[in-house]
């Protein structure tokens, strides 16, 4: 079951391993996982999906990177986002290196590109089971 | 040359249908197959030693042990394979190292996609038709939804970081990579259209196609409306239920039976991601690996076949899969497509039933429908849209967003 906020959309439950993520971002701070042999990766995980080790850190990230590619999605495939719809989705490649899916904000579907700088923003929502608010991340043209 | 230890010697495909009405159990669905391999084969129950299967609704756990009690089966190879849209594929392999192997001699690989009876007293038809809550039935269900294919599980990655992201289902992620080859290569959208005109085509040669009789043109496929962009409804499979299983026994068995035995020569498997998000490259599918490996051992290159049989869940698929398993460069896979004439009375004739755009898609069924043409145009039973010559096939499943890859090459023995 995917957790709900009180508009019915659907929002990120974390886990004690994507606290910290989640955590920063309610400050509006992106923080990513560094392993001292790989380098940066995302999502986070209890162990580096490289060489396996558990000694990463939180590092901040610069939360800008390009679109990898995107599209709009016309019918809203989460039954959640339906009423949403249509929404552009993109995958972007952050400075650091690792990839994140979002949905594109604060720009016109038609002027979307691939390889168009953007930054993250987080966005708050109120979970329907009234705890605190959670945000998920989108990105806008920068 | 290649491997010819393990030949499909049967095949059954259920016509798929947009309402499935009549109930029918998981269990049940797969005696009817099994016994339709036999006839089809002209094999004997006392030769079945093996079965692969998906996963059985009544059965969630120890759905093997359950399978064998069903079908009454003393049964030495038990397997599940859990692939998405390459299951198939990946069961005929499964089954014919298997049987290089020694472990057994006759495998009935069994896909039937069917809803759920409902539990209502008149138990007349299942609960909902395709696409709605109850979908095709394919095992166990952690999910309430199954277009979240289980992304929606506590502690998922996909949970938390994808579906608050909209990235739900296929379709707009084959429609990212998409946007992201147009943009690399400058592809455009008639070019994938026309993979989508051509499959309809073949589909007319074939009366158990969902789209038998409704022949499309290229202006209808780009009117079509578009669902993510670039991908438009006409280049989108449509779900439908059904069933499909073959017969993969050893070389000797299949040279009793009745048709020209089809033996799996080479045969690969590879993946790297679940998500879109985590694929090392949209542009490059785990296919090249698996493709490689499947010539290599069946000692033949792409030129020297005679069909391709590709997972089409989307006319993207398609262009991608003939790159990556070196029918063209990548890059080329526009040029390819313009180039060469897919039906199956043109040049170079690719998913010749139609395809999963032209035959439907019955869930996990929906990647036999490749090795089923295969054998047919192998065995010369492909009726109106028989090739000429068809002595190499090769046969792609794919699964989830280019995720996993099964490669096959089939002969005619």
């Amino acid at each position: 079951m995917v957790r709900l906020a009180r508009d019915g959309r659907s929002i990120p439950d974390p886990t004690p391993v994507t606290a910290p993520f989640f955590d920063a971002a309610k400050d509006g701070r992106m923080v990513l996982q560094t392993c001292p042999r790989d380098g940066p990766f995302f999502y986070p995980r209890a162990r580096c999906p490289h060489c396996w080790g558990a000694d990463w850190r939180w590092t901040d990230a610069s939360g800008r990177g390009t679109v990898y590619s995107f599209t709009i999605d016309r019918l809203g495939h989460d039954p959640t986002q339906k009423a949403l719809a249509p929404f552009v989705i993109a995958i972007v490649t952050l400075d650091e290196g690792p990839r994140a899916v979002a949905q594109i904000v604060d720009c016109p579907f038609d002027e979307v590109r691939t390889g168009m700088p953007v930054e993250a923003v987080f966005d708050l929502f109120q979970p329907a089971d009234g705890a605190e608010p959670v945000p998920i991340l989108r990105f806008r043209p920068r | 040359m290649g491997r010819r230890a393990a030949a499909i010697a049967g095949v059954s495909e259920w016509k798929p249908q947009r309402r499935w009405d009549e109930p029918l159990f998981g269990l049940d669905a797969l005696a009817r197959l099994g016994a339709e391999l036999l006839d089809d084969s002209g094999l004997d129950k006392s030769d079945i030693d093996g079965f692969a299967i998906v996963g059985v609704p009544e059965a969630p756990v120890l759905a093997p042990s359950a399978v064998a009690e069903h079908l009454g089966l003393r049964s030495r190879f038990n397997e599940r394979v859990d692939l998405g849209g390459a299951t198939p594929a990946a069961m005929v392999w499964r089954a014919a190292a298997a049987i290089e192997m020694g472990v057994c001699q006759a495998v009935l690989v069994m896909c039937p996609a069917i809803p759920r009876p409902s539990q209502g007293r008149d138990g007349s038809r299942g609960r909902d038709g395709p696409g709605g809550r109850e979908g095709p039935q394919e095992g166990p269900r952690t999910s309430s939804r199954p277009i979240y294919m289980g992304a929606d599980a506590w502690g998922s990655p996909q949970a938390q970081f994808e579906v608050p992201a909209g990235l739900v289902g296929a379709t707009p992620s084959y429609a990212m990579i998409a946007r992201l080859y147009m943009d690399t290569y400058g592809l455009d959208e008639e070019t994938l259209a026309k993979i989508a005109v051509e499959s309809r085509y073949n589909a007319q040669a074939n009366p158990d196609a969902i789209f038998h009789g409704r022949p499309i043109t290229l202006e209808e496929v780009m009117a079509s409306p578009m669902i993510a962009d670039p991908l438009k409804l006409l280049e989108v499979v449509m779900p439908c239920f059904g069933g499909a299983a073959v017969l993969v026994v050893s070389a000797e068995l299949a040279g009793r039976g009745r048709h020209r035995p089809a033996l799996v020569t080479g045969f690969g498997e590879e993946m790297t991601h679940r998500s879109l998000t985590s694929m090392p490259d949209l542009l490059d599918s785990p296919i090249s690996g698996a493709a490689a490996r499947a010539f290599e051992m069946a000692g033949s290159t792409p030129a020297q076949m005679d069909t391709a049989q590709i997972y089409d869940c989307y006319t993207i698929t398609v262009l991608r899969s003939l790159e990556d398993a070196g029918f063209c460069r990548r890059g080329e896979g526009g040029a390819f497509v313009r180039e060469h004439d897919f039906r199956y009375d043109g040049d170079f004739p690719v998913n010749t039933n139609g395809g999963q755009l032209g035959f439907g898609q019955a869930g996990i069924a929906g990647g036999m429908t490749h090795v089923i043409e295969a054998v047919r145009q192998i065995q010369g039973r492909a009726g109106e849209r028989q090739l000429r010559r068809c002595d190499k096939a090769f046969v792609n499943g794919n699964g989830g967003m280019m995720s996993e890859q099964v490669s096959l090459v089939l002969e005619g023995a």
